[in-house]
């Protein structure tokens, strides 16, 4: 461990899941900005009078100070920088969206401790974008998913045939062969995509929500479908939260 | 665990035992043996106690509070208020409320809270016995008394959105300060909250 020596150490994190734990403490999952994804221990936080159970809710963003144990590591101290998941409660479609944000967070960092910094910037991102609302909650979604897929290294290709190279845009799209295929290179179990819906795609991977916020329902629709089609795949066992996400 | 220090029943108890919530490996023992000393009689009592309480404890039909008939001792009585309903997640939340006093109608017990990550969405509660219940028109309140936590505030708001477009008075335990703190120790989301919520004097 990083912070063996010191036993307390510090850091910036996004909690993503929370667990109940014997009479009153809770199992926090945090994706750390230094330390990776780690598991801890805050004790008697399900008290009425906790002192920072408040902080320690799905999609908080806070600063934390962590003691390191055998099994867990105990949490000692928490600052909130930014409680998203309390501004999102009260939409239930943005929080269902929350949820799958933060879950597909937890799958993406599989090892414990490994640093995994642009994953964290971008489920902070994220959230931020969903509190305050700023673009369709559905796309922020999309676009998550799309950049959380490209730092995995699984970034679908949405122009040229992902086999051949040949350039596109492309007809058919395929889970297996990796995104947009030519005709020629095409496996047997491609779907079809429209080139308004990988444009969708593409804009929302690069950022460019100017085109992403004039497309059109049905291609948002479409573009939705083979975004979580392709990270189904690609993770085997599917997101729970996914199915209960609120599509507009 | 699985390697067993003891031999055949004692071993089998500890595991029995280990396996039940807030006891590890040395609690377990620990009890055990207390068992096999004490007298018969008591560990008799015990054996009857798991027994009858797995045999004969159901859920009530109506709220789904736990209950030794089909429906109840709440749900039965008459002098309780129909036309209110408090919504909790768990049984132990409606004897939490009892204890207050101070609401006499009656409950609807979920059996959780909403939770995407967990695969716990509306389906897996019981909201549709709830919406069940609701279409009769004696009901006039709803009170949302989901924990005070994303997961029960989230329910809340779903069940809000469900049941208002139905003219029924919907309304959500208020959350503030607790008796007997300090207001300097409070975090910024409860203290937020009891600003949010202050009463006029």
């Amino acid at each position: 461990m990083s912070a063996s020596q010191t036993k307390l150490y510090r850091d910036e994190a996004i909690i993503l899941r929370t667990q109940k734990l014997g009479e009153a403490d809770r199992i926090i999952t945090l994706l750390t900005k230094e330390h990776g994804r780690i598991r801890g221990v805050a004790k008697g936080v399900r008290r009425t009078m906790s002192k920072f159970g408040a902080r320690l809710e799905p999609g908080s963003h806070v600063d934390i100070q962590m003691h390191s144990g055998k099994t867990f590591d105990t949490i000692t101290q928490v600052e909130a920088i930014m409680n998203y998941g309390e501004a999102l409660t009260e939409d239930y479609q943005r929080w269902t969206i929350a949820h799958a944000i933060l879950e597909t967070a937890e799958r993406f960092t599989q090892q414990e401790e490994e640093p995994a910094q642009q994953e964290f910037q971008l489920v902070v991102g994220g959230m931020k974008a969903l509190a305050e609302n700023r673009y369709d909650s559905s796309l922020i979604l999309d676009a998550f998913l799309l950049r959380s897929l490209s730092i995995g290294g699984y970034e679908p290709s949405m122009t040229a045939c992902s086999r051949c190279e040949k350039p596109g845009p492309h007809r058919y799209f395929s889970l297996v062969g990796g995104g947009s295929v030519c005709m020629d290179c095409r496996p047997s179990a491609s779907a079809t995509a429209s080139s308004e819906a990988l444009e969708l795609m593409q804009a929302l991977l690069k950022g460019d929500w100017d085109v992403a916020e004039k497309s059109e329902p049905r291609h948002r629709r479409e573009a939705s479908g083979l975004v979580t089609a392709y990270l189904q795949w690609h993770l085997e066992r599917g997101l729970r939260s996914l199915p209960m996400v609120e599509r507009a | 665990m699985s390697t067993g220090m003891y031999e055949g029943a004692i071993q089998d108890l500890i595991d029995a035992l280990g396996r039940l919530p807030g006891i590890g490996p040395k609690s377990a023992q620990r009890i055990a043996f207390h068992i096999l000393q004490s007298d018969s009689e008591i560990a008799a009592n015990l054996v009857e106690a798991v027994r009858t309480v797995k045999e004969r404890v159901k859920f009530c039909t109506q709220c789904g509070n736990v209950s030794e008939e089909t429906e109840c001792r709440i749900c039965r009585d008459p002098r309780r208020d129909g036309t209110k309903i408090c919504v909790v997640e768990e049984s132990k939340d409606v004897i939490a409320i009892e204890r207050t006093r101070e609401f006499r109608g009656k409950y609807h017990v979920l059996g959780g809270a909403i939770s995407p990550i967990d695969g716990i969405g509306p389906d897996q509660l019981r909201i549709r016995e709830l919406m069940q219940r609701l279409s009769d028109s004696t009901i006039t309140e709803i009170i949302l008394a989901t924990d005070p936590n994303l997961e029960g505030e989230a329910t809340a708001t779903y069940l809000a959105r469900l049941i208002k477009p139905m003219g029924i008075n919907v309304s959500r335990l208020a959350s503030g300060l607790p008796v007997g703190g300090d207001l300097e120790y409070a975090d910024e989301v409860t203290l937020g909250r009891a600003f949010e919520g202050r009463t006029n004097l």
